[in-house]
């Protein structure tokens, strides 16, 4: 194959100190404990952690540009924020908006609600399915007389969207006022990100622009960055079981001096190192526009293995705390695992990757 | 202090005193070793200027523009990077001075005596004995898993000297002609069919005292240097994607097109994607390196990489089908240079095999990212107050 541009891997002083300063938001605003609590009210965002990230921060603009009122920034500052926001299970928008939404936007170059989103006015959410791969059958609903009717499931975060971006049957992207649709929350498998079903029923929308190629935008950079997420939730996994085995003891012994359980924390290590490396190339590759496709691919088809890997290690490793309500590891394991079908499974990016490398289905 | 300047101007006066054209390849090494510039970060008088390491490739760059011979560093990676650092660090003045030319220049190849069949991972049990005899040791032992011995004027080796005090400390570190009489060399053949390796048999070998590297009893502590060079030798240059083991079987893939089943797809793609993020570790490893923040990732690479030639291997005698029931040639062969990646397919299966054993099996190298790495608690040792003569054998 042809040598490829070599990604910039490492973080630079500025984005390790966005890092710390994440950090420490969400250490003293949005411990597990809380969150826990938060999923079994009838609000589980947390609007206010979302007000400080996306306001007092800024860091709802990352992507926008400065001349709309953005940090003009790229997506390997939004990978990090995406990384600390996935250690913590956050519940807030940040993805959804603040990444594949706000991407769409660009695309259509709708200049007045991105200078929203920058401001942290307005939340916006793609009306597609959570699951749906980058480049994937996006349904749309049917526009008649310049109104939208139609329904439309799994969509993530819709419950907190002050905006809509809907494709219409007419080829077009809508941006739809939330107030003008009925969004009924799903049971969702991930606490932290509910999804919703949007009912429109002759609801007023204004056409973006084409819906293929922004939508197809989104989802690149929504499936980039969320490997991203998913090192956070690795991250966080494979430290706090090692935290516990060393503290835990059983048999007069820590339980993480036997060689059993070494073995398997070492091999979960080297699989996060991996992780760190694929989330940070498709980060990258996206801030750069150099062989975007095949590294958002890869970190795709690697990424959900290794989170959902450390979230059920993580849980038998804790025994039978690990199995209760009370202990956050369930917050981790449901996300990790909603995050495996997020953006399209690793199937689907792996059979992208088959054209992307020329190596061909029989 | 020794600039790039300097030394770009001290090559330019090298390659116009002895111009690669016309210059015997040895002349040239010996010259270039004599000016300095054969490795520059080492002393004056011993092949280098006392210069940073890292200038070292703007000697070669000169070098290689003028196509000037290099000493084949692929055929003597054991004498450069184990016995040479070695040696400089704990060697008398007359050792370094009669031993790292030639050692430079590839004129004596040099092996490792260090593994025995009864001391592996456990290297510190090993039981080859050094007595002393007036201003001689005699030693008696075997060694195993030794390449280049054949080929060998000296080995370094390391020997038990105190079997009365606990294993780490009754070793002592030597230099071992290889052409003494009792030292006996024998091809170990491999699964493969071939000899890469030897056993060598030691028996009554007599090592002046003066062949002696650090104090007696304090081998374990100088083979550290040996090792920790052996690790930074591993890992240094970049591979480009499908670099390695995953090229062969992408090209047979896309060669072809009749072996190809689904179940076969959808394995080779999960590989590809492992080996490419793999590649990915270890750029970010480099980039680590070179930003001078080394990262404990480097611990974890060698894991990758023989989990993955193993994998990969496998796949690809099984894309063969029929093919794949074939062997190229069990002739007993004893090749110079070995290439994880050469030959056919089933030579790559077998000899992958060996990627999770030698240099440090992966069970070892688990335990070690476990402890260094994560913090874990050491395994239970029941043998460091022993005398190495009461250890369980």
């Amino acid at each position: 194959m042809s040598a490829q541009p070599e990604p910039a891997l490492l973080h630079s002083e500025e984005e390790e100190a966005l890092r710390a300063a994440v950090r420490d938001l969400l250490t003293d605003h949005c411990d597990p404990a809380g969150v826990l609590t938060r999923t079994e009210t009838a609000a589980p965002h947390d609007v206010s952690l979302w007000k400080a990230l996306a306001d007092s921060m800024g860091l709802a603009g990352l992507l926008i540009p400065e001349e709309l009122g953005g940090q003009g920034a790229t997506h390997r500052e939004a990978a990090v924020v995406v990384e600390e926001l996935g250690r913590a299970v956050a519940p807030v928008p940040y993805l959804t908006s603040a990444v594949v939404a706000t991407e769409a936007l660009l695309a259509c170059g709708a200049d007045e609600l991105l200078g929203e989103l920058a401001s942290a006015r307005t939340v916006a959410v793609l009306a597609v399915g959570l699951h749906v791969a980058p480049g994937g059958a996006v349904p749309g609903v049917r526009l008649e007389n310049g109104a939208l009717h139609g329904e439309l499931t799994g969509i993530a975060d819709a419950s907190v969207a002050d905006v809509l971006l809907v494709p219409g049957d007419d080829g077009d992207l809508y941006a739809v006022r939330a107030a003008d649709a009925t969004v009924t929350p799903h049971v969702s498998l991930d606490l932290t990100r509910p999804l919703a079903r949007v009912t429109l029923d002759g609801a007023p929308g204004r056409c973006l622009g084409a819906a293929e190629p922004a939508v197809r935008r989104a989802l690149r950079a929504g499936a980039g960055l969320l490997a991203s997420e998913q090192l956070g939730l690795a991250d966080w996994l494979l430290t706090e079981t090692v935290r516990y085995l060393k503290e835990r003891k059983q048999f007069n012994r820590q339980v993480g001096g036997f060689q059993a359980l070494k073995h398997r924390l070492a091999r979960l290590w080297l699989e996060v190192a991996g992780l760190r490396a694929a989330a940070r190339s498709a980060a990258d590759a996206l801030a750069s526009g150099a062989d975007t496709d095949v590294a958002v691919a890869v970190a795709q088809a690697y990424a959900a293995r290794v989170a959902v890997h450390a979230a059920e290690e993580a849980l038998q490793l804790h025994g039978g705390i690990g199995m209760t309500w009370e202990h956050p590891v369930h917050l981790y394991l449901k996300r990790a695992k909603a995050d495996s079908i997020a953006y399209g499974a690793a199937g689907a990016h792996r059979a992208a990757l088959a054209d992307l490398v020329d190596l061909r289905a029989p | 202090m020794t600039d790039a300047a300097e030394l770009r101007r001290r090559t330019r006066e090298l390659l116009a005193a002895h111009p690669p054209a016309t210059t015997e390849r040895l002349d040239f090494l010996r010259a270039r070793f004599d000016a300095g510039l054969a490795w520059v970060h080492y002393p004056q008088g011993l092949g280098g200027l006392g210069a940073p390491r890292a200038l070292q490739a703007v000697v070669d760059a000169e070098l290689a523009a003028e196509s000037a011979p290099d000493n084949d560093p692929r055929r003597i990676g054991i004498g450069l990077g184990m016995a040479a650092p070695t040696i400089l660090q704990y060697g008398t003045e007359e050792q370094k001075r009669r031993l790292l030319r030639p050692l430079w220049t590839g004129e004596e190849v040099w092996c490792q005596l260090f593994s025995e069949p009864g001391a592996g991972s456990d290297l510190a049990a090993l039981g080859t004995r050094a007595v002393r005899s007036g201003d001689d040791w005699v030693v008696n032992g075997q060694k195993v898993w030794t390449s280049s011995a054949h080929l060998a004027r000296w080995a370094i080796l390391i020997a038990r000297t105190d079997p009365d005090v606990p294993k780490h400390r009754g070793i002592t570190y030597f230099v071992c002609d290889m052409t003494d009489p009792g030292v006996e060399v024998r091809p170990l053949r491999q699964i493969t069919g071939e000899a890469e390796f030897n056993e060598v048999f030691l028996t009554d070998v007599r090592i002046p005292d003066s062949r002696r590297l650090g104090e007696v009893g304090d081998g374990w502590r100088v083979a550290q240097t040996t090792l920790n060079n052996e690790r930074v030798a591993i890992g240094g240059t970049p591979i480009p994607r499908e670099g390695g083991m995953i090229g062969k079987i992408a090209a047979t893939w896309r060669e072809r097109p009749e072996l190809r089943t689904h179940d076969l797809h959808q394995r080779l793609l999960g590989l590809w994607v492992e080996a490419e993020v793999a590649r990915l570790t270890g750029v970010r490893l480099r980039q680590q390196l070179a930003a001078g923040q080394p990262g404990p990732e480097g611990a974890g690479m060698k894991l990758n990489f023989a989990r993955l030639n193993q994998e990969i291997s496998g796949l690809e005698v099984e894309l063969l089908g029929e093919e794949g029931l074939l062997y190229d040639d069990w002739t007993m062969r004893r090749p110079e240079l070995v290439d994880f990646t050469g030959r056919d397919a089933g030579y790559r299966y077998l000899r992958s095999k060996g990627n999770s054993i030698e240099g440090g099996t992966s069970e070892v190298l688990l335990n070690i990212v476990a402890e260094r790495v994560l913090g874990l608690p050491a395994e239970p040792r029941t043998d460091k107050d022993v005398a190495w003569k009461d250890l369980a054998r």
